[in-house]
């Protein structure tokens, strides 16, 4: 006998929660006890008093289990409202990532050169290193680290996406 | 304004908030509690004998009254011994409260004597769960937890409270009603689902109403107007194992039990049908079998309090999420406004009928041994003719599933049973609870050998407390459901499920101050069960049944409704791996 997987889709979910302690220890250990993906996951408090914090989550399956996943999430106490951006309309995603090249001659003036065309600034260099900044969806960060791993990707940090709907209406 | 400690605002929320009982254990890191509670003239206290056991007396008392069930006790080994019984309500949706004592803050995380991360264990085994750090906080937290535990989709609620917290002083008022920031369930349906489901219903020919635990979480009244949709519409109704007792097993248009242990015609039913109308259930996987062969030609109508119930398993057509008993109001008055008759069902009927003679609960009695099923039939008879108030409980295996099928419920909240976690060991203690709940009721757990011991230390419980509930043992000296499953499954290699070294109930009931009554064989039985249920006091009785019936009917795991297995012929002895792969 062999274990079959269904094909998946990838979701962007925006949340907000209650701003208390052990709300992200509920929301991963929601994905995790149910078997859901988490392929990113991005939280801070967005609310002048702190009451209130938004978590940007990007998960991948089938449209069933994303129905269950959205049902599921709604249903915890701490949790105010649930928007699958994906599904809501029109929005925009990004993430920002920090990336270490290291590198001499040539190499260096194509890591330069490539950080141009990605818009990636450079916010830290010794002689033979960088680090860029780079903002932008999740296939252009992709892109721009696969390019770097050429030329000699020394280590990189990602904040995981964060969404918002476009327009003038809150979600 | 006056200042109390946390243990006495824990009380004074207990007594605004009309608890009655709670059940127990101490140490430690609730002696300030205990204090609170030392002599209290409202609050009864049960001390358990184990905090398992507090929790599942807590179930059978929420399940048996409407009330939550509440218990109390001490950190690190108290509340792990809580959290099977915490898993159990939650997967079964009992309203409960447990108040668990916590190390001082200052020790928190710091591995302190008695210390266990119980927010972090019971987070997902909890509709919701505190860990309160302020005196100040605690009366809003304990109202709110109440809240939770008893609206919505019910469910058990912890609060974990540091030892100082208990002690440490803050103003105390009784906290006013506030609305929740985020959580606020749905209870009224929207109009469109209900006009749906009235239409579809109206114009069903092969309807079947497939009710759950959901009709007697909504309360008595979801009972009643089942009752009267089921009259107006004349479709006929069937339950899972969890709403055993919304629609009388006495009624006209009873079909049984559904489900893997479920009647025939119920399943049968369930099969042909052209819609399916869904009341508080969850398409539990007892209940649908193969899933690609479930209700294949219906349509289908899920009224769920819980969004996340709906469309889980199967794709149903008209969502309604809403409280069993205000969706059935609206549709109760929107088939009565509309001025729809029943339609003519009788060729539904007709079929039914000819599921119905193949009497599927039928069985092969015995002269010499007590078949199981007959000594639940004869139970049901005896509680019948005491017309006393009767509550069943039971524990899990083989003696559970013939117990459904042979006891007949007439009235919502009087089957106490482990559906959904399936623990061995909640039928006795669930017993002591509902019996404190329902001081004049007879009170009867139907056990299994092997279940039965799992919390058998509850006997001083209930001597304490002077609890006259029986304990009716099926012992069949097997773990009988995994004998059963060994024998359908791997060829009846009976794989550590014998019972041995079994204690001799009797004697062990005089060893608590209990009366022991043992069965032996058919002729013995009625006098048997009317000894039990006239002695006063408890009773255990070891009824002695046929070692090695099974229960039928039976889809095995994995199969369609219509392959169901009626009787031991049927029996092949093996199963495909995908089909040993499934629970
Ligand atoms: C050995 C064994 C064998 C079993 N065999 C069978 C079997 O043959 N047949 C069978 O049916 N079961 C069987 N079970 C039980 C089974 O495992 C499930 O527990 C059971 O089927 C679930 O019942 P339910 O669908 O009524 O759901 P419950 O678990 O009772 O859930 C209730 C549903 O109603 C909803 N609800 C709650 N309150 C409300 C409200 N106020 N308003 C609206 N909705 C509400 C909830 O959200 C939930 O979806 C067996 C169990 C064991 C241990
Ligand atoms: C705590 C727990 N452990 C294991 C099981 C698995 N299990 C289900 S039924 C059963 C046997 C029950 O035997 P008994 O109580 O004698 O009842 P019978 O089936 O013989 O009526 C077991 C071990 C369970 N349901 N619960």
């Amino acid at each position: 006998m062999h274990i079959q997987e269904e094909l998946s889709q990838r979701h962007v979910l925006s949340l907000t929660v209650s701003n208390e302690a052990g709300i992200l220890a509920r929301i991963a250990g929601l994905f995790t006890a149910r078997g859901y993906n988490i392929d990113s996951l991005t939280v801070a408090d967005i609310t002048q008093d702190h009451g209130v914090s938004r978590i940007t989550i990007v998960t991948n399956g089938p449209p069933k289990v994303i129905d269950q996943i959205m049902a599921q999430l709604d249903r915890l106490v701490s949790v105010h409202k649930v928007t699958d951006l994906t599904e809501a309309g029109p929005f925009v995603e990004r993430e920002l990532a920090l990336v270490k090249v290291a590198g001499v001659g040539e190499d260096r003036i194509e890591a330069l050169r490539l950080a141009d065309v990605f818009r990636a600034k450079v916010v830290d260099t010794t002689i033979e290193s960088f680090i860029f900044e780079i903002t932008g969806t999740t296939d252009k960060v992709d892109n721009f680290v696969g390019l770097m791993r050429q030329i000699g990707l020394v280590e990189v940090g990602r904040t995981g996406v964060v969404g918002l709907i476009r327009g003038t209406e809150a979600i | 304004m006056a200042e109390k400690s946390g243990a006495d605002i824990l009380v004074e929320c207990l007594l605004d908030l009309g608890v009655e009982v709670v059940f127990g254990y101490p140490g430690g890191a609730v002696l300030p509690i205990y204090d609170a509670l030392f002599n209290h003239p409202t609050i009864k206290h049960v001390l358990v004998r184990h905090e398992q056991g507090a929790t599942h007396m807590a179930e059978g008392y929420a399940r048996s009254t409407g009330k939550p069930g509440v218990v109390l006790v001490t950190s690190g080994p108290g509340a792990t011994n809580a959290v099977t019984g915490i898993t159990d309500a939650l997967m079964d949706s009992i309203p409960m409260v447990v108040i668990t004592g916590q190390v001082p803050t200052q020790l928190i995380g710091t591995d302190a004597f008695q210390e266990a991360d119980t927010v972090g264990i019971t987070r997902h085994c909890t509709k919701h769960n505190y860990l309160v750090k302020d005196p100040a906080k605690l009366a809003g937290v304990i109202h709110e937890a109440f809240h939770i535990a008893t609206t919505g989709r019910p469910g058990p609620v912890v609060i974990d409270i540091p030892k100082n917290v208990q002690i440490a002083t803050a103003p105390y008022k009784r906290p006013e009603p506030v609305a929740h920031a985020s959580y606020r369930p749905q209870t009224k349906a929207d109009a469109a689902g209900i006009d749906a489901a009235v239409e579809m219903l109206a114009a069903a020919e092969r309807p079947v109403f497939y009710t759950g635990g959901g009709v007697i979480n909504s309360g008595p009244e979801a009972s009643t107007l089942l009752r009267e949709l089921a009259a107006l519409t004349g479709a006929p109704v069937t339950s899972t194992l969890m709403g055993l007792g919304a629609y009388p097993a006495t009624g006209p248009q009873w079909l049984g039990m559904l489900g893997m242990h479920g009647t025939y015609e119920a399943n049968f039913a369930m099969n042909q049908a052209d819609l399916i109308v869904c009341v508080g259930a969850r398409f539990d996987d007892r209940v649908t079998g193969r899933l690609d062969a479930f209700s294949p030609g219906s349509r289908k109508v899920h009224i769920d309090i819980d969004r996340s119930s709906i469309n889980k398993i199967v794709d149903v057509d008209v969502a309604i999420v809403a409280d069993v008993g205000s969706a059935l109001t609206d549709m109760v008055a929107l088939w009565k406004a509309r001025g729809h008759e029943a339609a003519d069902l009788s060729a539904w009927w007709a079929q039914i009928d000819g599921w119905r003679a193949k009497k599927s609960l039928d069985y092969a009695e015995n002269a010499t041994e007590i078949m199981p099923q007959r000594a639940i039939a004869d139970l049901y008879t005896a509680c019948t003719a005491t017309g006393k108030d009767v509550i069943i409980t039971t524990e899990v295996g083989q003696h559970q599933m013939w117990a459904a099928q042979h006891f007949g419920f007439d009235a919502p909240n009087k089957w106490l049973t482990s559906g959904g976690l399936g623990t061995m060991g909640y039928g006795f203690p669930a017993a002591i609870g509902a019996q404190m709940g329902n001081p004049d009721s007879l009170v009867i757990c139907v056990a299994g050998d092997a279940s039965i011991q799992m919390n058998i230390q509850e006997m001083g419980t209930a001597s304490q407390y002077r609890l006259p509930v029986k304990i009716f043992i099926l012992n069949n000296e097997y773990m009988g459901m995994v004998r059963q499953w060994q024998e359908l499954t791997y060829q009846s290699r009976y794989s550590n499920s014998y019972s041995d070294s079994l204690p001799d109930f009797v004697k062990l009931a005089e060893a608590y101050g209990w009366t022991g009554i043992r069965i032996d064989g058919p002729a013995d039985l009625e006098s048997g069960i009317r000894a039990m249920i006239d002695t006063p006091g408890p009773v255990i009785v070891d009824c002695r049944v046929a070692k090695l019936s099974n229960c039928f009917p039976m889809i095995p795991s994995g199969a369609a409704h219509t392959e169901m297995l009626l009787d031991p012929s049927q029996v092949k002895g093996s199963m495909t791996d995908e089909a040993k792969a499934l629970v």
